[in-house]
């Protein structure tokens, strides 16, 4: 466990650096267009080759960790603050605010998404820059992927609510926000963490699915979501097995980030 | 899936060398046995089968007259009769149900000399009637016909005369241009069978409907065609076509031998399969379809005043125009298999295409010395206007759409280099839809044009100005600019001739307008790619709509996929 663990630090520390250093590492940078060399396989001038429109794989993919390293935990912790706030609380106070929260959980998970982001999208200016854009995109995902966590932590800290130690400390003369800092949110820890690492590849995921609502990173800026959409029609993973590196990288970025989590976990 | 018969094992068994003969006869004989043996199995293997396809979508209508989309429009071309069609291959008008017709001098009525000896597939026999029937069904204001549209060139009613059983009159009230090539679209339908609309007269009729997942053709037994060897068509028992909105798992099931044709392939579809069975693919050349975008030059549009005054400078649209490297888009979008729009007709229509016109060059030099005309300028490296505001505009077009997103970000990099900055916005299409025809919230749009008529009259509805179509600035009362009011004039004179020479001249004319102003910046006409697999026979895939089995009634399947299945 202990091995599996440096590992995974070592894997999440390269990445951070390899996408820090992009500029130096890819110079061509992802925005520009080798149109003699389009969709070309790897060479030594494009190490993961080129995209449909010649723009180099590799200075994308790294350009696009960082996008989507930075802003999907951020987007994450939003969310789970939002749901900590929301669940956290009507599960610690209990009765008809219990019963509230959760109705307005289940109505928020009922509301039809798809068309609610497509009015969010046609509210939107027409003329915002990529980097806007990317921006407003990760808010809106921190912003409504509250309800599924706050259903979660609303029950656990119902359970917590009720335990033998929150009892004492009531009888001990502990009441209000202070019972709820000092014993219910430190055991509400592990299934915050574990909340917050699951959002991570769901809004991933999600801004991948977004960009075909036309509410994903506008090009030419990359993400992990604008790399995952390439494997769109990708009938064959042996003729280019390239093109599956922003997913690989996903794959394993994310099991790193559990393997932490788990340690995160035993500690707290 | 088992063909009724293949003909093989009949064949089989026919021919025995006679006894007795000297072994030199014999040995003749025995070669004329052989050749006689293998052409009767080619005859016979010519026959039967059931061939597969897909269609994307469940069709809205099985009623001829109310199609409005593409797989009701498949199922309406394999099983309805029409009295003249428009070979695919040849773009030529020819007799179908009708032997001949005679247009009056001024348009407005046509005479049909129809076919004896038709019946329709419940054996009910097809006569003047029938025409009449299906004619005041069509133009029938409570029926809502699509199909009708063409014809309600003017206020009136349609008058339908039967002269005799195998003749019939048609008087509209005004003239409608191309009037015999309109009766393309219209399947006739029987007058007096119980089965309505079942009842058809095309190669095949509709013989099982399972919603949502398949349509299932059965050869007319009543059809009247016959090949050349006297042979009754179609030489196919039955079609099977699924429903399958997923282009990836029609291309699995095409790979894996599961269907015979694929009606329109993209382009990366065709590449991955051409390198592997170049003899499957088909890239029949450009089609009629263009992609192309505009810049909104709505009065009332929601967009600041300097902006709009840009899109409307024609110096500004060609210099754009001139920017975007059309070579490029065709060559990596479409890996080649597209060319460089010339304008609204393409190249493949070839009677109306203008050959005078040739594809902007692209030369962002000559894009900036025509901006500089209208008060344009760089300052490092950013396009500003003569007040100094830098040139920056959006583009919307529909999300999911992979060609024309990868088209659109190669001319964000081309007007980047002539300082231009220029944001991409897809939308989901409903949404792209209202921006565009309702509230003119957008400042450029590009879209594609899928244009299923040849004739230009079928374009009237984009170049009046007064039209809802006219996308850069629709339903003006009077027309906003001269060289609009000029198109308004050359269209409307080419709908009112039926001379053929005076109407080309007139859209020619259009055609060089529409360059000169570049209301529409035309991009590319896509290639019409297809594949059809070894298994079929007599495929032809052409240009025109639908691209493989516009001859299905002559397609066969060679005994081995029929065995196979």
């Amino acid at each position: 466990m202990k091995a599996a663990r440096l590992l995974a630090c070592v894997i999440v520390v390269a990445v951070c650096a390899l996408s820090l250093g992009a500029r130096w590492l890819a110079p061509a940078g992802y925005a520009h267009q080798f149109r003699e060399a389009a969709d070309a396989p790897p060479s030594h001038q494009h190490l993961l080759g080129t995209d449909e429109v010649g723009r180099d794989r590799f200075a994308r993919v790294l350009y696009g960790t960082r996008i989507s390293l930075l802003l999907a935990p951020a987007a994450a912790l939003v969310s789970t603050a939002l749901a900590a706030l929301v669940g956290g609380l009507a599960g610690y106070l209990g009765g008809i605010w219990l019963k509230l929260a959760r109705a307005f959980t289940d109505l928020f998970l009922s509301l039809p998404w798809l068309f609610l982001l497509i009015t969010v999208r046609a509210l939107l200016p027409l003329n915002v820059s990529p980097l806007t854009s990317v921006l407003i995109t990760f808010l809106i995902l921190g912003l409504l992927g509250w309800a599924q966590s706050a259903r979660v932590l609303s029950t656990s800290a119902d359970a917590l609510r009720n335990s033998d130690f929150v009892l004492q400390a009531r009888a001990s003369g502990l009441h209000g926000p202070r019972l709820f800092l000092i014993h219910v949110l430190p055991n509400l820890k592990p299934v915050l963490y574990a909340q917050f690492w699951i959002s991570i590849p769901v809004f991933i995921l999600s801004e991948a699915n977004l960009g075909v609502l036309g509410l994903g990173v506008a090009e030419p800026l990359p993400s992990w979501g604008s790399l995952l959409r390439e494997l769109e029609g990708l009938i064959s993973f042996r003729e280019e097995p390239w093109r599956l590196v922003p997913l690989l990288l996903l794959i394993v970025v994310m099991t790193s980030f559990q393997i932490l989590l788990s340690n995160e976990e035993v500690t707290a | 899936m088992i063909g009724r018969h293949t003909g093989l094992s009949r064949s089989n068994l026919s021919f025995r060398a006679p006894l007795g003969l000297s072994f030199r006869a014999r040995r003749g004989i025995s070669c004329t046995v052989a050749l006689a043996f293998v052409l009767t199995l080619s005859a016979f293997a010519q026959t039967g089968g059931e061939l597969h396809f897909c269609l994307r979508s469940e069709p809205k209508t099985f009623d001829p007259l109310l199609v409005d989309d593409d797989s009701s429009l498949s199922i309406r071309y394999l099983t309805g009769g029409v009295l003249a069609r428009v070979n695919r291959h040849t773009q030529e008008l020819e007799p179908e149900l009708a032997e001949s017709w005679k247009v009056s001098k001024d348009g407005k009525q046509i005479t049909f000399k129809l076919r004896h000896g038709v019946h329709f597939s419940d054996g009910t026999p097809f006569a003047a009637d029938d025409v009449a029937f299906t004619i005041n069904r069509l133009m029938d204001p409570s029926v809502h016909s699509p199909v009708g549209d063409a014809f309600r060139t003017g206020a009136g009613t349609v008058a339908v005369k039967v002269l005799a059983t195998d003749q019939v009159s048609i008087t509209f009230p005004a003239a409608v241009v191309g009037l015999e090539r309109q009766f393309d679209e219209v399947a006739i339908m029987s007058a007096h069978s119980p089965k309505k609309e079942a009842a058809v007269l095309g190669p095949f009729m509709v013989a099982e409907y399972k919603a949502g997942s398949s349509i299932r053709l059965e050869h007319n037994p009543y059809y009247w065609k016959k090949d050349s060897q006297g042979r009754r068509l179609p030489y196919l028992d039955a079609i099977l076509i699924d429903i399958q909105p997923n282009r990836d798992v029609e291309m699995l099931r095409f790979k894996r031998g599961e269907l015979d044709l694929i009606n329109v392939l993209d382009t990366d579809y065709f590449d991955r399969l051409g390198s592997t069975s170049p003899q499957l693919v088909h890239d029949a050349g450009p089609s009629l379809d263009s992609d192309f975008m505009w810049f909104n030059q709505v009065a009332t549009a929601p967009i600041p005043e300097y902006k709009r005054a840009w899109f409307r400078s024609a110096n500004f649209r060609r210099a754009v125009s001139e920017a975007i490297n059309r070579d490029d888009l065709a060559r990596i979008v479409y890996n080649g298999h597209a060319q460089p729009a010339v304008g609204p007709v393409s190249p493949a229509n070839r009677f109306w295409f203008n050959s005078k016109l040739k594809p902007e060059a692209h030369s962002p030099q000559a894009a900036l010395e025509r901006l500089k005309a209208d008060g344009f300028h760089l300052q490092n490296g950013i396009l500003l206007d003569k007040n100094g505001n830098p040139v920056e505009f959006s583009i919307v077009t529909n999300a999911g759409s992979k060609p024309r997103e990868r088209m659109s970000v190669l001319i964000q990099e081309d007007l980047g280099k002539i300082g231009i900055k220029v944001n991409l916005v897809p939308l989901d299409f409903p949404s792209l839809m209202e921006r565009i025809l309702q509230k003119f919230n957008y400042e450029a749009a590009m879209l594609g044009f899928r244009n299923v008529d040849l004739d230009p009259n079928g374009q009237m509805n984009i170049w009046l100005s007064s039209a809802e179509n006219h996308g850069w600035n629709p339903q003006q009362k009077a027309p906003a600019t001269a060289w609009e009011a000029e198109i308004d004039k050359l269209m409307q004179a080419q709908a009112s001739t039926s001379d053929l020479k005076k109407r080309k001249e007139a859209f020619d004319r259009v055609q060089e307008i529409v360059y000169e102003q570049a209301p529409f910046i035309y991009l590319i006409n896509q290639n019409a790619l297809s594949a059809v697999s070894s298994s079929v026979a007599g495929a032809n895939p052409g240009i025109l709509y639908p691209q493989t089995f516009w001859n299905a009634e002559r397609l066969t399947l060679t005994g081995t996929a029929t065995a196979k299945r």
